[in-house]
């Protein structure tokens, strides 16, 4: 070649250098992430294990099944972490009865018990279970996503909620899928975004409906949340499994919940700002007779779950604590908010009233 | 002359170094020097295109991680709803569209595409180190919105990258194999966060401390191994050096010999939006806009396999993964093809493999057989069209708009998909799930031949500058 090859050799010597010190601090970046990262992995592992075996420190008697009890989700740090257990319904922070069932979200009427589960591994899946009293599978189907929501009717139906989640960046957000099943596993509705929506009477479809947090008024009747972001609305509807419609009640209400004499719903109200782009819930009553809402913002806190009603006077729900979020405490509120909210029973989630 | 190719050092010395070989206009016969070599050389995909899949693969571990696991953490560890986070997602589609033209434009305009994604990794990884203290929702919307600001500027400069040190003859095979490496850390990012899970019920931490380690070696790997490419500097030297080179006057009825070290610090032929002009770009963006249309998220085929039959259902979660490895394995081959066919004809006809799974989908025979083919198509579709895309933008534009050209291109498939999402919903809902997905079939089925006949002969394999006549 010509002449200004000698230069250009330089500038080549020059630049290979560069090339093998960039490598070499690639490979030294390497190495220290690499140590930090299974330093931190490991240490973590062992501090978990060690977590897991310690006894969770919490009274446990035996019995309590057997009468009037509160079945729930115990959060309680240790290893009966994430069972379902009970306590007496006349003594909610006394001890608990804990059975070896690990579930997610948990319903029970005292003879049949639903239990929605997270199968974890490499390839992690979700499955809702149906036990008998003698806490033994009678029935299992794969959920699509998160356990979310679990409902049991005294004429055994069973209304799951699982998140389905968008797990890259290329899908929309996500969607909830909602179905009916009967205790012995089979499919009574199909994904309720199917039924045909009633708004005012007239049929609507928004493309984004979504629809969670099924309480049962009887075999074919039931309250549910349908939500449309493109229509704006969060609306409660009334379902009817028979004509497989969703019929639009009142906008605003999310995730209602039947009081035991099927007088009123317990909800969470957005207290947010209008604009605001999270929501802030507040419990709240709507009596069926009046359309007429309670807010109870005697609670402040922000409170994401599906109220129970531990009697027709007071309702119960999860909170995380600020300090542990992987701890719990189910919480108790006067119906009529006339008292700020309680712990009711410690250390516990998804609770669901045997009477 | 020493100065200006110490800019370009490694790989991006290359295309200078080789440009007497693979300068098409050339009148003479091709130097008789080493002509294996060179072909072995045009067959082997340059290494900073591996690199920067390496990047690719490692920021797609780091993200994937963290995006499978942010509902549950927001659910199970921060005692929240998904719905809540079901805000956030929705908040960003559009915002990191109109990023992608951004990243592009800036790259093009400074001539510097590696700092332009270097910025983009740079916020990305910034904010893994957030998600160790983030402990609100806000907080985490804000750093998911971050996160998809960041993946939105990087993305077209990185092509742009890629391109430019890339042979022109094999650009397919080059975006083929850094899309199989993104597509790689892309599947083994869940796997990882859930294995970790496995092993550490709470092991949230551990995740973000694993994520914002493979995002740091990720963006390490692109500034410290990724040599500074100017692809609009590399181009005028190829241009003018090689015409010196071979002894012509430095230009054919230009004025350009004159403002010379002007006109190179400036970096060559400046940035102009007039490339939106060209028959043959606006072509491209209306195919790629209309076969966006007809592709609706793979969500979609996700639900009615799911709600036909149960095997679907058990493995959701993992239909997803099935997907993507199908991508990974076959996207350096459909690459390849594209490089062998035509990049034109192949993303085009790659669509008919997504009217083949939506067929299967919509089918009424449910079990494992058809969920799997299923799968299969959507992953061969993805490999004949995403990195296909870019390999056809950057060959037709001028390399001074490549950036920008690339990121407009996502920009209106990523655009008309979602256009096609949100249509496709409302099909579903008025016509059932099965008959919705016949329609979609049925029209790609007509648009597929439609836009093969628009791009027909060749129309998109770029004009005579960066293609060799003889490949």
């Amino acid at each position: 070649m010509s002449a200004d090859d000698a230069p250009a050799r330089l500038g080549d010597d020059r630049a290979q250098r560069s090339v093998v010190r960039r490598r070499a601090a690639f490979a030294v970046l390497t190495l220290v992430v690499l140590a930090g990262t299974v330093w931190y992995g490991v240490s973590e592992l062992q501090r978990a294990r060690a977590e897991q075996s310690a006894p969770s420190q919490v009274d446990v008697a035996d019995g309590i099944l057997d009468a009037p009890h509160v079945l729930f989700r115990s959060t309680a740090p240790g290893d009966l972490y994430g069972h379902a257990a009970a306590v007496a319904l006349d003594d909610l922070s006394g001890p608990r009865e804990v059975t070896s069932v690990v579930c997610d979200r948990v319903s029970s009427d005292g003879t049949t018990t639903v239990c929605l589960r997270t199968d974890r591994g490499v390839v992690t899946t979700y499955e809702a279970e149906v036990l008998d009293a003698a806490w033994r599978t009678t029935a299992t189907w794969p959920l699509p996503g998160i356990p979310s929501r679990a409902r049991l009717s005294p004429d055994g139906l069973v209304a799951t909620t699982a998140f389905v989640t968008g797990h890259s960046y290329s899908q929309t957000g996500f969607s909830t899928e909602t179905t009916v099943h009967r205790v012995d596993g089979t499919d009574v509705s199909g994904n309720l975004e199917d039924f045909t929506l009633l708004a005012d009477g007239e049929r609507v479809a928004p493309v984004d409906r979504n629809v969670w947090g099924v309480t049962f008024v009887d075999a074919r009747h039931f309250y549910a949340t349908v939500q449309s972001r493109s229509l704006g609305h969060t609306w409660l509807v009334r379902g009817d499994l028979e004509e497989r419609t969703l019929v639009t009640v009142l906008d605003g209400v999310e995730c209602p919940s039947l009081s035991p004499d099927g007088t009123r719903l317990a909800f969470k109200h957005d207290a947010a700002p209008a604009g605001s782009a999270t929501a802030h819930w507040t419990p709240a009553v709507l009596d069926l007779a009046s359309l007429e809402v309670t807010v109870l913002d005697a609670e402040e806190r922000n409170v994401d779950d599906q109220i129970t009603w531990l009697d027709d006077a007071t309702l119960l729900y999860g909170l995380a604590r600020d300090d542990e979020p992987e701890t719990t405490d189910v919480w108790s509120l006067p119906a009529d908010g006339t008292a700020p909210p309680e712990v009711a029973i410690p250390q516990a989630w998804s609770p669901s009233v045997v009477r | 002359m020493s100065g200006l190719v110490r800019a370009v050092p490694g790989d991006a010395g290359q295309p200078i170094r080789t440009a007497p070989e693979a300068t098409p206009q050339t009148p003479e016969p091709r130097p008789p020097r080493r002509p294996d070599a060179a072909r072995r050389r045009a067959g082997r995909v340059p290494s900073t295109v591996v690199t920067l899949g390496v990047v690719s693969f490692l920021t797609d571990v780091s993200s994937e991680a963290v995006t499978a696991i942010l509902p549950l953490y927001v659910t199970a560890a921060l005692g929240l709803s998904v719905v809540a986070y079901g805000v956030v997602d929705g908040l960003v589609q559009g915002a990191g569209a109109l990023v992608r033209v951004a990243g592009g434009w800036v790259s093009d305009r400074t001539d510097r595409p590696k700092w332009v994604a270097a910025v983009g990794y740079g916020l990305s990884a910034l904010t893994r180190v957030g998600l160790l203290f983030a402990t609100g929702l806000p907080a985490i919307a804000s750093l998911v919105v971050t996160d998809r600001v960041g993946k939105g500027v990087r993305t077209a400069p990185r092509d742009a990258l890629i391109a430019a040190a890339a042979n022109p003859r094999n650009l397919g095979r080059s975006f083929g194999v850094h899309r199989a490496l993104d597509t790689a850390g892309a599947a083994l990012g869940p796997l990882l966060a859930f294995a970790v899970l496995w092993a550490i019920p709470d092991g949230w931490t551990t995740i973000f401390v694993i994520s914002l380690g493979a995002a740091v070696l990720g963006v390490g790997a692109l500034v410290l191994l990724v040599p500074d490419l100017r692809p609009r500097q590399a181009a005028w030297l190829r241009a003018h050096r090689t015409r010196q080179d071979r002894g012509l006057p430095k230009c054919k009825g230009c004025t350009c010999d004159a403002p010379g070290a002007a006109a190179l610090t400036a970096g060559g032929r400046p940035f102009s939006w007039s490339f939106l002009r060209g028959g043959a770009t606006v072509r491209l963006l209306l195919v790629a806009g209309v076969l966006g249309l007809l592709t609706v998220g793979d969500g979609f085929v996700y639900l009615a396999l799911q709600d036909r039959d149960g095997f679907a259902t058990q493995w959701f979660p993992l239909l997803y993964v099935g997907t993507n490895a199908v991508y990974m394995l076959l996207a350096a081959p459909a690459g390849r093809l594209a490089d062998r066919l035509g990049r034109a004809r192949v993303l085009v006809w790659g669509h008919a493999l997504l009217a083949g799974a939506y067929v299967c989908a919509a089918a009424p025979f449910s079990g494992a057989a058809t969920t799997v083919t299923a799968l299969v198509l959507l992953g061969a579709f993805y490999a004949t069209t995403d990195g296909v895309l870019s390999a056809l933008t950057s060959a037709l534009v001028p390399t001074a708009v490549r950036g920008t050209a690339i990121g407009t291109a996502q920009t209106v498939t990523a655009v008309a998909r979602m256009a096609a999402s949100a249509g496709f919903g409302v099909l579903w809902y008025a016509t059932g799930r099965v008959d919705a997905l016949w329609i979609a079939a049925g029209a790609l089925l007509v648009a597929v031949p439609v836009c093969a006949y628009l791009v027909r002969g060749g129309r998109l394999e770029p004009a005579a500058p960066a293609e060799e006549t003889t490949a």
